[in-house]
């Protein structure tokens, strides 16, 4: 089966456990992490990119966006998923 | 292919800080085989058909929400223009009837507004034409969602100035039946009408068009004003490239949009209208993309040059992203719907003159703005026809969505609440046009050569 591949995106201000909260949910979806990245980006927000990959998740991308937002509200950070597609379009000719 | 953090960051900052959404998806919809001879019948075809496919399109549009985390803010309809497909039924009562079946079908399926109760006039008007307009106010007053347009010229007919001449009173009827004079709102007059334009109130879907078709409307004056506050200093020339590089991503995130929700509803993708269109929302306001280009406030002079190099910049990179750019793609100035153009008209900045003046250079004319409900009859009408002018001219779209609200002087403030926000009624120049817009009859096409 072909993957399909989301953007997981976190912003806002740096603090432990950010990583480990949101990897050990998907890790009992099993979604798999395919890369992740961060940085402090000019304007002082921490970001956090996971590229990932849902083909095997256990619960569909709506249940997935919904969890998300609640890690991310108990974590006061703005967490995103989104489709690799609008990257891709968006941002390569 | 990897995509960075920033880019990530970029995109998901459009959507979380700037107000990135998609505007609008927009279901033409083709009336004209529901046509029969038995009215009961031809309503319930009418009925079926908007209210089957607007179901499916506010279904599968949730799901692209979600899939791409991007807003689809508004799921609307556009139908064949009303006055073709009751020309059998030519009967005032039946068309308020169908204006009650279409507002129906719309709430029920849960979409906001059905444009294309309207009429195409450029060259002359059929019986039913005359009778659309002669319903209007009671249209626009007692219904909810459904949007009204005319096309009163083009460049090929002229402009036909006996309809414009029919306007004043009845803009000035339905002022009088609504609410804060709200009706009006749900009425554009166009010269050069696009038939597959997906925003509101002047959507239809053109006789030329197929059955069914998807449009979108993209936005984000948020995005473009973020991109021109990190480049304060920078020349024309570059400040229209970096402008051209953030509508070409933005357009891009429509067309994906629109072509995956087209594929989902097994039907055509139409086009991408990348039009930049203002929202009551605080920071998405074109107002504020002019200032930030270093204008005080929108209406000093500078403006115009300001609004041409903003427009040129959106079309480019428009262009660059679809191969479907349609619609009307320039740049909207409605007054009520823009933070920083209501704040203009009040400071004094921008009046009436002026804000004409702006619309040659941008699409699509004057809108949402309000003048006291005194004023007469025949300047309503050559407020109209100085804007149609400019467009049959100009060889471009122009429009009108003008509101005069009874009881007000200029300087007051009227609330129309949602999305058409607040509107200062401006003053308008009391000297009359009576005697010339009462020749009536038909300004000709314009010539196409010796175009200075």
């Amino acid at each position: 089966m072909e993957k399909e591949l989301l953007f997981i995106t976190v912003i806002g201000e740096d603090k432990k456990g950010i990583v480990a909260k949101i990897s050990n949910f998907l890790y009992k979806k099993d979604i798999n992490i395919e890369d992740i990245n961060q940085r402090i980006m000019g304007d002082g927000y921490f970001v956090m990119t996971m590229l990932v990959d849902i083909k095997n998740s256990t619960i569909p991308m709506e249940k997935i966006t919904r969890e998300l937002e609640k890690i991310g509200k108990s974590l006061e950070l703005r967490v995103q998923l989104q489709h690799e597609n609008i990257f891709k379009m968006m941002h390569r000719v | 292919m990897t995509i960075s953090v920033e880019e990530v960051y970029e995109t998901a900052s459009m959507i979380l800080y700037q107000n990135l959404d998609i505007r609008t998806t927009t279901l033409g919809i083709n009336l004209k085989d529901c046509i029969d001879s038995d009215f009961k019948v031809f309503k319930k075809n009418v009925y079926d058909r908007v209210y089957t496919n607007a179901v499916k399109l506010v279904e599968q549009a949730r799901v692209l929400e979600m899939k791409y985390g991007i807003p689809i803010a508004n799921k609307r309809i556009s139908i064949t223009p009303v006055s073709l497909i009751m020309e059998s039924h030519c009967v005032q009562s039946k068309f308020i009837e169908m204006a009650q079946t279409l507002d129906r079908a719309a709430a029920d399926a849960g979409i906001d507004f059905i444009g294309g109760f309207g009429a195409l006039v450029q060259k002359g008007l059929t019986k039913s034409d005359r009778m659309l307009i002669d319903v209007l106010p009671d249209v626009l007053s007692k219904t909810e969602r459904v949007c009204s347009f005319l096309n009163v010229g083009s460049n090929v007919a002229g402009l036909n100035l006996d309809a414009v001449n029919l306007l004043g009173s009845m803009l000035k009827q339905t002022a009088e039946k609504s609410n804060n004079a709200i009706g009006c709102a749900k009425f554009v007059v166009f010269v050069n009408a696009p038939e597959d334009n997906p925003f509101m109130a002047g959507a239809f879907h053109g006789v030329g068009e197929g059955d069914i078709t998807l449009n979108i409307g993209i936005s984000g004056p948020g995005v473009v004003k973020a991109v021109v506050d990190q480049n304060r200093e920078c020349d024309l020339t570059r400040l229209s490239e970096i402008i051209k590089r953030t509508v070409f991503k933005i357009t891009r995130a429509g067309e994906l949009v629109g072509r995956e929700l087209a594929a989902a509803l097994n039907i055509p993708f139409g086009i991408v209208d990348i039009s930049l269109a203002s929202t009551t929302a605080a920071g998405d306001s074109v107002a504020n993309v002019i200032e930030a280009f270093g204008i005080e406030k929108i209406g000093a002079h500078g403006s115009t040059l300001a609004v041409a190099l903003l427009m040129d910049a959106v079309k480019k990179g428009g262009a660059m992203a679809s191969g479907n750019v349609g619609g009307l793609s320039g740049t909207f100035i409605p007054v009520s719907e823009d933070e920083g153009m209501i704040d203009a008209v009040q400071k004094g900045a921008l009046g009436l003159d002026k804000l004409e003046a702006l619309t040659a250079v941008c699409s699509v004319g004057l809108d949402m703005f309000a003048i006291p409900g005194d004023v007469p009859e025949e300047t309503i009408n050559a407020i109209i026809a100085d804007e149609l002018a400019i467009g049959i001219i100009n060889n471009k779209t122009t429009a009108v969505r003008v509101i005069p609200v009874p009881g007000k002087k200029a300087g007051s403030l009227v609330k129309f609440g949602g999305l058409l926000g607040t509107a200062p009624v401006m003053e308008v120049n009391p000297f009359s046009a009576k005697n010339f817009l009462k020749r009536g009859g038909r300004l000709p096409a314009p010539v196409t050569s010796m175009r200075n």
